[in-house]
């Protein structure tokens, strides 16, 4: 990792002096990590990359023991997990620091993510940084995804249904793609042992690519809170020991936070359902992602609708990945000079709506996409039934199915010009059906209303067998009111998502007047100073 | 804007939160178990008396595969022996009852645990003859685990009416409410019943396969706590969590010091952290 500007780094010893002719690691090491000048403003929100690369460690290390004892084999993997917790010497610890671990690495790439999108940390000369970053994202995502099925319990295997399903709507290669992963047919055997290999394979793939963004770091430099390029030796601290302490003390902070979740609450980010081995014969009630993987769930089952040509199940998967795949060209949709948004009033506003949608992506994900949010009245019905008549029956035949309308209407005409108050008319096959019809008799009516169409059906049944035998068929009216659901809430939020990249910021960089940008770094931080002093 | 946006998504919240309430068995009821707590340890005793609830009534149609008879005697297990020191005559000798002392005590190995041994060899196993190769009957040994009352899922829906009795290893996790969840359901029955179907207030739907387990007076205790259907329940309930989570005293025990340590360790790293910026003004 060659850095700009001139080596500080001189050999003291022998040795070194020998070392540093033959392999510069010393150096390389001091130059990145101990004399590299950090922007003297940068805030809290700059030592999540210090976090990030020990929750890698910690993956990798806890990872590397949980393998020496787990069995990628679909009738010993759930029971040799419960031989890792119960009888391998703090394998409880090992599996659920794993298993947290996985969590905690994701809280902290989210807040590491919207750290860069804040302060635009993206825009050149860091756009390469971003990318690099995006597709560490996108592997860490993959990876849990794999390690999530690893456990082979039921949301493991269902999930694993779920997301392979949907590889299969991509159209032309879909099928042959789904397939490929499974190694076969369905999820089984091959599926667990390649999904096992790639999840010990992607880490070393992440540690690879952060070897990269940490390179193209130090060759462009940090940004810093106020978005002002490095302009003087002012504007800058040393690395170790500045950075270095800062980010120490913050990283034991959040360990704090990663124990209370090892110790006290490990199952709490997990699902239940996970608790019960893989059974292919039976569907759990609920598949849901683990909880940061909810916002893209929520995506994928916003489109209900087709898109044009596009079925709904396929611009779900579209919209999916295009939500990952639009960070790549972030840097190019947004059109602002100023990188951080501390200086973007309007900019600042839509930022923190965007963070907000996220969230309530997630909870939507989480969500029967059904279950209704808002709606404008009670789901009401109407029952009308005939009481004492005397009922008549005829056949009904239509000529073609096509004119089954027809002669429905036709049996009904004949049954009222017999009397009947009210006629049925059920439909049997293709063209053959049965009509009734009641004459004399008194009309009653009966109302009922209900929270849901389920509990609306319900009441309309116990509403029948309260009538009882009195009446010989029912007239059901049904009034359904306008409903917001959990689908509707993410169709709006997705809209968001999308707008915030594709409209909003591209159209705002233009648009806005930004509020005076500081000269340098040093100028704002001393002049507080002085105020402070003052 | 922010604020319209945040007092809105209350109001769904709010909304969301009356469409959910209707059409859903009810939630379980909170019994204050001792293990609840973030320092709470297991009521051994309660363990004790509900693998005895367990081993008379549930083991005729629920396996536990994932627990070996030896689980029962390690440290942390309801049957762990110990060895105290006699005050008079200074000898090490074996506790009469499971569990440690309250000062020192040493753990008395699972090989040589006569509780756990009873236990295991009151039970008979299927194995194979060493010499024969054929199926034959002996008295369990402490290294096997749960004898599971069929032999596979066909013979287990057979004997049950078509209902599979699940595995109870780690059933407190595997469902929501976890051990509130299962003790409420043991008690949950009204003597309703459908075919092969009871009505139980607390399953999902209603309706549930398995009959009514518990009976008053059905286990006897011998240290003198009641027989009833809500005290077996409650026994069984902490056995069946202690069953899931064995190491969870450990657990807890070794979270407290690891969070003082990173407590102690933030504030050294805080005053390093200031003592290094001291004079730098950022």
């Amino acid at each position: 990792m060659k850095i700009h500007g001139h080596s500080t780094y001189e050999p003291k010893s022998g040795f070194t002096r020998w070392l540093d002719k033959r392999l510069p690691i010393v150096r390389m090491t001091h130059d990145s990590f101990v004399a590299y000048p950090t922007p003297r403003n940068l805030n809290y929100w700059w030592t999540f990359g210090a976090m990030l690369s020990l929750c890698l460690v910690v993956q990798i290390v806890s990872g590397v023991v949980l393998a020496m004892h787990y069995i990628p084999h679909v009738d010993f993997a759930f029971a040799s997990i419960q031989r890792i917790e119960r009888d391998i010497p703090y394998g409880w610890l090992i599996q659920n620091m794993h298993a947290v671990g996985a969590s905690m690495f994701f809280l902290a790439v989210y807040i590491h993510m919207f750290r860069g999108l804040y302060y635009g940390s993206y825009k050149a000369p860091r756009e390469l940084l971003w990318i690099l970053g995006c597709l560490i994202y996108a592997l860490m995502v993959a990876t849990a995804f794999l390690g999530y099925t690893l456990p082979w319990g039921q949301m493991s295997f269902w999930g694993a249904t779920v997301i392979t399903n949907i590889l299969g709507a991509l159209p032309l290669v879909g099928e042959s793609i789904q397939v490929w992963i499974r190694g076969g047919g369905a999820i089984d055997q091959a599926t667990l042992n390649r999904f096992f290999s790639l999840h010990y394979l992607l880490p070393f793939v992440i540690a690879g690519v952060v070897a990269l963004h940490i390179w193209a770091l130090h060759e462009a430099g940090q940004n810093n809170p106020t978005g002002v390029d490095v302009k003087t030796k002012q504007d800058t601290v040393p690395f170790t020991p500045h950075a270095t302490m800062k980010d120490l003390f913050a990283t034991s902070i959040f360990l704090i936070l990663f124990a209370v979740f090892i110790f006290y609450m490990p199952d709490a980010l997990g699902h239940a359902d996970n608790y019960i081995p893989a059974n292919p014969l039976q569907t759990p009630p609920e598949i849901v992602p683990e909880w940061y993987l909810l916002p893209f769930y929520a995506i994928l089952r916003a489109f209900d609708f087709n898109v044009g040509p596009i079925d709904s199940k396929l611009a779900g998967v579209l919209a999916m990945f295009a939500s990952i795949g639009i960070l790549f060209v972030l840097p190019w949709l947004d059109t602002s000079r100023v990188r951080s948004m501390r200086y973007r009033p309007i900019a600042r506003q839509f930022f923190l709506v965007f963070v907000v949608v996220c969230i309530f992506l997630g909870w939507c994900g989480g969500q029967n996409p059904g279950n209704i949010l808002l709606k404008a009245d009670d789901f009401r019905a109407t029952l009308t039934w005939v009481e004492g008549g005397q009922v008549v029956e005829s056949r009904v035949t239509a000529a073609s199915p096509d004119a089954w309308d027809e002669a429905d209407a036709q049996a009904r005409a004949v049954l009222r010009q017999q009397g009947a108050a009210m006629t049925a008319v059920t439909r049997e096959g293709a063209t053959t059906g049965s009509a009734r019809g009641v004459i004399g008799g008194a009309e009653r009516t009966a109302s009922v209303s209900a929270e849901t169409v389920d509990d609306l059906e319900a009441a309309i049944a116990e509403a029948k067998t309260q009538a009882g035998q009195a009446a010989p068929f029912f007239v059901v009216e049904r009034r359904l009111p306008p409903t917001f659901t959990v689908t509707n809430l993410s169709q709006i939020l997705t809209a968001y998502y999308f707008l915030f990249f594709l409209i909003i910021l591209p159209v705002l960089g233009l648009r806005e007047t930004p509020s005076r940008v500081p000269d340098t770094i040093a100028k704002p931080v001393t002049a507080s100073e002085q105020a402070g002093a003052a | 804007m922010l604020r319209a946006f945040t007092a809105a998504a209350a109001v769904l919240i709010a909304a969301a939160g009356v469409a959910f309430a209707a059409g859903e068995a009810e939630h379980p009821q909170n019994y204050p178990f001792s293990f609840e707590s973030p320092v709470g340890d297991y009521d051994m005793a309660a363990v004790q008396r509900g693998f005895q609830v367990y081993q008379q009534v549930c083991a005729a149609c629920h396996g536990m595969d994932h627990l070996a008879y030896r689980h029962l005697g390690e440290e942390g297990g309801p049957f762990a022996a110990y060895m105290e020191r006699d005050h008079e005559t200074g000898q090490l000798r074996l506790r009469e009852v499971p569990g440690p002392p309250e000062h020192g005590g040493h753990f008395v190995d699972v090989v040589d645990n006569l509780w756990v041994r009873a236990i295991a060899e009151g039970v008979t196993i299927v194995d194979t003859d060493p010499n024969s190769g054929q199926p034959v009957e002996r008295p369990g040994r402490i290294s096997d685990y749960f004898r599971n009352p069929f032999p596979n899922e066909v013979a287990a829906r057979a004997a049950n009416g078509g209902a599979y009795p699940p595995d109870l290893s780690v059933i407190t996790l595997a469902r929501h409410g976890g051990a509130d969840y299962i003790r409420s359901l043991l008690i949950g029955y009204d003597g309703e019943s459908q075919g092969v179907l009871h009505h139980n207030r607390y399953f999902p739907g209603g309706w549930i396969a398995m009959p009514p387990p518990l009976a008053e007076g059905a286990v006897s205790y011998e240290d003198g706590t009641p027989t009833t259907v809500t005290q077996y329940a409650t026994d069984v309930a902490t056995f069946l969590q202690w069953a899931a989570d064995p190491h969870m005293e450990a657990r807890k025990r070794t979270g407290i010091v690891v969070i003082a340590f990173l407590l102690a360790l933030s504030i050294l790293l805080y005053l390093a952290y200031k003592q290094v910026w001291r004079g730098e003004s950022h």
